[in-house]
């Protein structure tokens, strides 16, 4: 487990990791996967419970990243936690790769479920969540949505069953960063008032700074004291964050950096 | 044959029996449980039975997490929902990930009947059939039925199983056995073959008696397993009797007809035709008139193997 001050180093190394890796390959999402990054390293470097060397280990927390197109943030923490070797990321999206261009399961080292096409993960997760009761097993169920995503009805049918199984072990977690694929969420579809919504579907609501590692943890500590209901973390974050000019921009939800663009934006993560 | 049975509460009671030995059963269900017959496991098994309101691209997203943690999830619902209301999450979910999820879809085909168009599933065959990784069989009758349940529960990887919504002849007697991707032979014949599925078995039957009546000696194969097709059974019924017709409560393209299609142009290429519903919807309709209307009947096999029998010999 990291210490606060490591953490923040580590979220540097997974977005030098990010940018590396999607202009290596000139293609990939940059926007939504730099916006994860405090969350993913809150998840995988403090909170989690996994064992690199036996990502099956029956009793790990599981991890769904229902927002899959952010599959290169989770890659470079699942290379920094030991899952599989750093060399391997800039293999992304190659032929014969373990870094498939959006999370597969069975490929890759410590992926929980397939994701690409939106909305599906919070279902998966109730099911790994209604199955640790059953097995009586403690382990706890994270899914990190992205807000787009939310559109998908799919999300707002898991949200409505969640509760209604009584997952208490199952937090979602939304990365709030405002901008889908062709521009504002509040343009291209309005999901406010989002934390209102996820009140309304019975769940604890707790909303903090994305990229801030303390409330992150805090939040995900106070997950863990709910019971009868589950946790939806809104986590307010930035498209793009870390790279001036990736920051806030739709464009860069899913283009690769140009070799120019990605040397400037590892001198702003030095 | 001995009379009527339901291949639903075939199916129903099959999973309770199932539950009591093996404690990783589950089953889900979309708000039709007194329909699809999985309400007497959730009266057996309250804590392992999920209904999760309608809303099936849910209850199969909970099916896949159930199974990733071990679980064998049987997911039901009607035929109509469970293969194109929730197609990406059965293909996503799923299929991708080689889940252990059972889709056991009932009240397929247009003997729905009454409820019309839209809740008649005449394209779910091809649809699970394209899933890579599927296994898809539609059982002929409750016998049969309560065997490919046991095996679906004893078997790894996603199915997709289709049954009516009527009850059926039982063809079979407790001494026969299913195997999976192995045509049963119903009736061995030599001037043509009659292969069907589900209902269309006992139909094919009762054709190809009125047929021997008529001097021709059809074979009939009752194909329960689409996927992996019997290819084997398909190439001796072309070389041993010349001549194929399918029989399908199925749209023409991808299910039955096509599939067999493929391993005789390929194989053994003889003549062929197809019952099946043609490209349209159906409607409202008692099940019989609806059979009738889209030629699904022992008549119209009949005469669709003369036909075919006259092709051959030209």
């Amino acid at each position: 487990m990291l210490s606060k001050e490591e953490m923040q180093e580590k979220a540097k190394v997974l977005r030098r990791h990010i940018i590396e890796m999607i202009a290596e390959s000139e293609s990939g999402h940059p926007g939504g996967s730099l916006s994860a990054v405090e969350i993913i390293t809150a998840l995988y470097f403090n909170v989690l419970r996994h064992d690199p060397e036996n990502p099956q280990w029956p009793d790990r927390d599981r991890f769904v990243l229902s927002k899959g197109h952010a599959a290169p943030v989770l890659y470079a923490a699942l290379a920094e936690c030991g899952f599989f070797p750093v060399d391997e990321l800039s293999t992304l999206r190659r032929m014969g790769s373990r870094m498939q261009g959006h999370c597969d399961v069975g490929t890759t080292p410590g992926i929980e479920m397939s994701t690409g096409p939106l909305g599906q993960g919070l279902s998966f997760g109730i099911g790994c969540a209604i199955a640790a009761r059953l097995d009586g097993r403690d382990y706890r169920v994270y899914v990190l949505l992205g807000d787009g995503e939310c559109d998908e009805g799919q999300v707002w049918e898991a949200a409505m069953a969640a509760p209604h199984f009584g997952a208490d072990n199952l937090v979602a977690i939304v990365d709030r960063n405002s901008i889908q694929l062709d521009g504002w969420t509040k343009d291209i579809m309005n999901t406010e008032p989002l934390a209102d919504k996820w009140r309304a579907f019975n769940w604890h609501v707790i909303e903090i700074d994305g990229h801030d590692i303390e409330q992150i943890i805090a939040a995900l500590n106070e997950a863990v004291s709910i019971k009868g209901r589950p946790t939806a973390i809104i986590a307010k974050t930035v498209k793009g964050k870390g790279v001036s000019f990736m920051e806030n921009k739709a464009e860069f939800h899913g283009k690769a950096p140009t070799t120019e663009q990605a040397e400037q934006a590892l001198k702003e993560l030095e | 044959m001995a009379g009527e049975a339901s291949m639903r509460e075939t199916y129903g009671k099959t999973l309770v029996e199932l539950g009591k030995s093996n404690q990783d059963i589950v089953v889900l269900d979309a708000d039709l449980s007194s329909s699809t017959q999985t309400k007497f496991f959730a009266k057996e098994f309250p804590d392992r039975f999920f209904n999760c309101g309608i809303a099936e691209q849910n209850m199969i997203g909970i099916a896949a997490g159930l199974a990733a943690s071990g679980k064998t999830a049987f997911a039901s619902t009607f035929a109509v929902f469970a293969s194109s209301r929730c197609f990406d999450q059965v293909r996503m979910s799923i299929a991708q990930p080689h889940q252990n999820v059972k889709i056991v879809a009932t009240h397929g085909g247009v003997t729905v009947g009454e409820d019309g168009a839209s809740h008649q599933a005449i394209e779910d065959l091809s649809l699970m059939c394209a899933l890579p990784g599927f296994t898809v069989i539609v059982p002929a009758d409750a016998v049969e039925t309560e065997q490919v349940i046991r095996y679906a529960a004893s078997t790894m990887g996603p199915f997709y199983i289709r049954l009516p919504r009527l009850k059926s002849a039982v063809l079979y007697d407790e001494g026969y056995r299913f195997e999976i991707g192995k045509a049963a032979t119903m009736r061995d014949g030599r001037d043509a073959t009659i292969i069907a599925v589900g209902l269309m078995v006992e139909r094919a039957l009762k054709a190809a008696d009125a047929l021997a009546d008529e001097g021709i000696d059809a074979r009939v194969l009752n194909m329960h397993t689409l996927k992996p097709l019997d290819e084997d059974a398909i190439v001796a019924a072309a070389a041993e009797t010349g001549a194929i017709l399918t029989v399908e409560e199925h749209v023409r393209q991808g299910g039955l007809g096509s599939r067999t299609a493929q391993v005789v142009g390929e194989s053994c290429p003889v003549p062929m035709s197809f019952i099946n519903i043609e490209d349209c919807f159906s409607s409202s309709g008692q099940p019989e008139e609806l059979l009738e209307k889209h030629g699904l009947t022992a008549e119209n096999i009949v005469k669709e193997t003369k036909k075919l029998v006259k092709r051959k010999s030209k």
